[in-house]
């Protein structure tokens, strides 16, 4: 028997220089947070009473701050609602059937669409306070990141190995128990990285949130994102180059004191039960395992944390207690029955809505702007994968040009690039060129990365003896492409292309009108019939604008995504 | 007389069926299996790939239900996981997150035993099976044999009645497999082991008379119990007792033909085949899952051994081949008229001798001409392409005919094996892209 604690622990027993690093890191952390926070608390009383935003570049700091502060609580929602949505939807056979479609359709509903509806209806829940609008911004990026979370979550949970899930079952844990020591655990390198994409995409979502005008009326809520609006609405493109510049550090901050730390400790949560060659490094994590702190932090909490175990497993009851059988025979009649009517219900209500509400010749007009951003979507697939694919190649070729970009390319990719937008339409409205073009380029500002990542990733993949053989046969120019490099990155292309398609989609909403200062430009599209129909406030146009744009993306997934996945997995799988 | 002794665990007469794809009906994995565990006996279930013994192993474990039947632990009909077993896996199924002593603690922590006594029982069950000083190393740290270390040692701290082994030691290397069966072995001939009786699955002959006090013969499609062998050796059972040869020899013979009767009385001569085999469709005969390389390979080597007749384990011990890899061979080269198995003995024919010998344009011809004649379903698919007057026809047709006699997966590997063979003899040729069958120009 052992003596505790182990010899080896009490070695590094002693308080250190990392110790102080973590108490310091905590204070100023929580001190930041209670200070940032306080923002939300003042008073607001639209029209009259409403925040002003500073463009001095002093106060961005703080405007950042708050910003960041609506990520994490977006994220803290998302992830909590992924770990319940998923469960659900993974262990309970009927739940599934609907809740799984559900997810797949509003993935791919647009949005900044909702944004609308649902700052009227914050406002109303918090009359008063900014608490309303902080909300409806919170929501916006939590509905941006959470679909892609819990689609992870539960695919996750439908591939935990069988023999995992009998031994869980055969030594009688409890549904929390393989919830906490199974589940999460075998999901959470996958989540993890989901929710890190996702929150990259999220600052999209905060610049387009915070300010934003809703029946005519202008919300603004201090934020980095309504700092830009502001500078727009100025001109004052120096205020812009801060912006900017203050965003790099933000990206940059998170990545270092949040995700990497993650990364590196989620490594010991991967499934293969060999040791990898390279686990990924962060500074922060090994400050934290090095310092003594957390480890005491831990123990002080683990009869608490035992306590929760055993009012969970109390709660949530066993695994093996199948409770299929006492299933009244009839019930899966009945719900199928449920099922069949309530679609039925949305199906008249979509009639109505069509027929009466708005009119058929509405419909035909969003369905024609569709097919104009449609093609703008399609130009932007085409040139980007046109220019960045053989870039992409050839980085992923070179394995010290890979290790050099992909963090530039990653920060690229969740640099918000409505940012970038204002210095674009100031080209557009100098070069005199057409917002109708011009809109692919501030798609394109977004959405390119996906393709560009997706490409070094896919080419990494191509085994060097493949390349050694291409070579070794004289396969050069089209011939290699053709023979070898398509065929070996199509499967990153794909996953690439319907992410660059969703994001630009989405962005579409805020890339077909833009301006400056006074000069606002306004594109022929889906984008901008939906923005218009935002700032009038006028509630039939919003729910078929958002209503067609749907329809447009899932049937893109369907018709052209999905088969050109199965065909990825089917015949270039390496 | 004296009391029967109350059996752990019994499954009477438990049959389970899971539903073909696009509802044709079912597909039977156990067909009317009996069988009890009585306490203080090492029971081994022996079967080949596709006899079920994996399925009954977890319907009597209370994780899968029967689909007529009933299973009983300790006379109790059984609700949900069995409280009174533990098992062993042959992927180990440990939690790679888990230090190796949260691994064994998980069983005690599922039942809110107290931390301390968890730990004091984890180290215990950690010591016995030779893991001390591991107690804080990850799985990923351990090798293969260490791995199901933790896996007994996950299994013992709760002390079962019943010990479930699924083919425990079929992921180890030979060494590994042979040193931990026997540490295995030790603990219950020292009557140290933590649980009332075993219960083991294996496709591995000697490991089943090695450990067993008591073999149960599964046979395939369906699956079902064909009988069983009382060992009846003083424990620990020596290899080279004169018994331990002559059951080993038995159980071969017995599971080289899947048609004659396991009657468990042993004369040495093996067990007599029954009556011939009932006219079927070609495609409810399964073809064994091998390559037409693997099969000339196997007739080369014993070519090369130079004897007219090779006895099974013996080609199986100098082979290093398990039972699921050799006896799906052997099964192939007696469909196709390469070779006789009898009696525990392989004796190739004169085209086996010839076909393993030849050069590689002759062995396509002879490998063509036996498949057209002994093969029905080979035979069945050229003559169905031959009526086409182009020549093909979409794999589906054919998948449409497996697909009423076996399981998705199952019938998809049919094909694919069909698909093997019929290239190798230039039977016919198959364009996946197209899912297409056809003729060769």
């Amino acid at each position: 028997m052992k003596p505790l604690p182990l010899p080896e622990a009490l070695r590094r027993a002693s308080f250190g220089l990392p110790d102080l690093a973590v108490i310091l890191g905590v204070l100023t952390l929580l001190g930041l947070i209670a200070h940032v926070g306080s923002g939300a608390m003042v008073s607001f009383r639209p029209p009259d009473v409403s925040p002003s935003i500073s463009l001095d570049p002093r106060n961005l700091p703080e405007y950042a701050g708050r910003s960041t502060l609506r990520m994490f609580i977006a994220l803290g929602f998302s992830t909590l609602f992924t770990l319940i949505y998923g469960s659900i939807a993974a262990h309970n056979r009927r739940a599934e059937r609907l809740l799984v479609p559900l997810l797949d359709i509003l993935q791919s509903v647009p949005v900044l669409g909702f944004l609308s509806i649902t700052v009227t209806g914050f406002i109303a829940l918090f009359p008063g306070s900014l608490l309303g609008l902080e909300a409806a911004s919170i929501f916006a990026i939590f509905t941006s990141q959470v679909w892609n979370m819990t689609f992870s979550f539960y695919q996750s949970l439908r591939t935990v190995p069988k023999e995992l899930i009998e031994a869980t079952t055969l030594y009688r844990l409890s549904r929390w128990q393989r919830f906490t020591r199974l589940e999460v655990p075998s999901a959470a390198i996958p989540l993890l990285w989901n929710a890190m994409m996702s929150f990259g995409g999220g600052w999209f979502f905060v610049a387009a949130s915070e300010a934003i005008s809703v029946l005519n009326q202008d919300y603004t809520l201090p934020g980095i994102g309504s700092y830009v609006a502001a500078a727009v609405a100025a001109q004052d493109l120096a205020a812009l180059g801060w912006a900017i510049g203050m965003m790099v550090v933000v990206i940059l901050l998170v990545d270092q004191l949040f995700w990497r730390p993650l990364v590196a400790w989620s490594d010991k949560f991967r499934l293969e039960q060999s040791s990898s060659g390279d686990a990924p490094q962060s500074w922060v994590y090994d400050l934290l395992t090095s310092a003594r702190i957390p480890s005491l932090l831990a123990q002080s909490l683990t009869p608490a944390i035992e306590a929760l175990d055993r009012l969970m497993s109390a709660l949530l009851g066993r695994v093996g207690d199948d409770p299929a059988e006492t299933e009244p025979p009839g019930g899966d009649r009945l719900y199928n029955l449920l099922l069949l009517l309530g679609i039925g219900a949305v199906l008249t209500w979509l009639v109505h809505f069509v027929l009466v509400t708005v009119g058929v010749t509405e419909v035909a007009t969003a369905f024609r702007l569709g097919i104009f951003t449609l093609l703008r979507v399609t130009v932007l697939l085409l040139l980007a994968t046109l220019i960045w694919t053989p870039i992409g190649v050839a980085i992923g070729f070179n394995p010290r040009l890979a290790r050099l970009l992909q963090p530039l390319v990653q920060l690229l990719a969740s640099f918000p690039a409505n940012f970038i937008f204002p210095f674009a339409t100031v080209f557009f409205i100098r070069t005199h060129v057409s917002i109708d073009w011009g809109s692919i380029l501030l798609m394109a500002l977004g959405a390119q990365w996906y393709i560009l990542f997706n490409s070094i990733a896919g080419a990494q993949t191509i085994p060097s003896d493949l390349r050694e053989m291409a070579d070794d046969m004289g396969l050069s120019g089209v011939q290699r492409w053709r023979k070898l490099v398509i065929p070996g990155i199509f499967s990153a292309w794909v996953t690439g292309g319907v992410t660059a398609s969703g994001g630009a989609w989405n962005a579409s909403i805020v890339s077909e009108v833009v301006s400056w200062g006074g000069t606002t430009l306004t594109a022929n599209g889906l984008g901008a019939y939906i923005a218009q129909a935002t700032s009038e406030g006028d509630w039939p146009r919003i729910a078929l604008g958002i209503g067609m744009m749907s329809v447009f993306v899932v049937s893109i997934n369907r018709l052209l995504w999905r088969p050109l996945y199965d065909l990825a997995e089917r015949k270039y799988q390496l | 007389m004296s009391q029967p002794p109350l059996s752990l665990i019994s499954v009477n007469n438990v049959s389970k069926h899971f539903p073909l794809p696009d509802g044709k009906g079912e597909f039977t994995v156990l067909d009317g299996v009996s069988l009890t565990v009585q306490p203080g006996e090492v029971v081994a279930l022996l079967g080949r790939s596709g006899s079920g013994k994996s399925t009954l192993l977890r319907i009597m474990s209370g994780l899968i239900r029967p689909s007529q039947g009933a299973v009983e632990s300790n006379g109790e009909p059984l609700r949900g996981a069995n409280p009174n077993l533990a098992m062993v896996f042959q992927s180990f199924a440990l939690l790679p997150w888990l230090t190796v002593q949260d691994n064994v603690e998980l069983g005690l922590a599922a039942r809110h035993v107290e931390r301390s006594e968890r730990r004091e029982r984890a180290l215990n069950a950690i010591d016995i099976v030779g893991l001390d000083g591991f107690e804080s190393a990850y799985p990923k740290e351990l090798s293969g044999g260490m791995k199901q270390r933790v896996g007994f040692a996950r299994a013992f701290v709760l002390e079962p009645e019943v010990l479930f082994m699924d083919e425990p030691f079929s992921a180890l290397d030979v060494l590994t497999a042979e040193n931990l069966r026997g540490e295995i072995d030790d603990l219950w001939n020292a009557g140290m082991f933590p649980s009332k009786s075993i219960l083991i699955v294996t496709h591995n002959i000697e490991e089943a008379v090695y450990l067993a006090d008591r073999v149960v013969i599964l046979g395939s499609k369906p699956g079902r119990i064909r009988g069983e062998l009382p060992i009846n050796l003083p424990r620990p059972h020596d290899r080279s007792h004169p018994r331990f040869k002559v059951l080993v020899d038995y159980i071969y013979g017995a599971m080289t033909n899947p048609d004659i009767e396991v009657s468990g009385v042993i004369d040495g001569g093996g067990p007599e085949p029954s009556a011939a085999r009932s006219k079927v469709s070609p495609f409810a005969r399964p073809l064994p899952h091998v390559r037409v390389g693997g099969i000339s390979g196997l007739l080369e080597l014993i070519v090369e051994k130079g004897e007219e007749i090779d006895d099974i384990p013996v080609l199986a011990e100098r082979l290093q081949l398990s039972v699921d890899d050799l006896l799906p061979l052997l099964d192939a080269a007696a469909m196709l008229g390469f070779a006789q198995v009898a009696n525990g003995d392989v004796r190739l024919t004169p085209i086996g001798r010839d076909f393993a010998t030849t050069t590689i344009l002759r062995s396509k011809d002879l490998f063509r001409q036996q498949a057209m004649e002994h093969i029905p379903v080979l035979n069945s698919i050229v003559h169905t392409l031959r009526e086409k007057t182009n020549g093909a026809m979409r794999s589906d047709f054919f998948m449409g005919i497996w697909d009423d006699y076996f399981p998705l997966e199952e019938a998809e590997r049919q094909l694919a094996t069909a698909v093997d063979w019929g290239r190798y003899g230039e039977l016919f040729e198959y364009d996946a892209s197209e899912g297409r069958l056809y003729l060769p120009s």
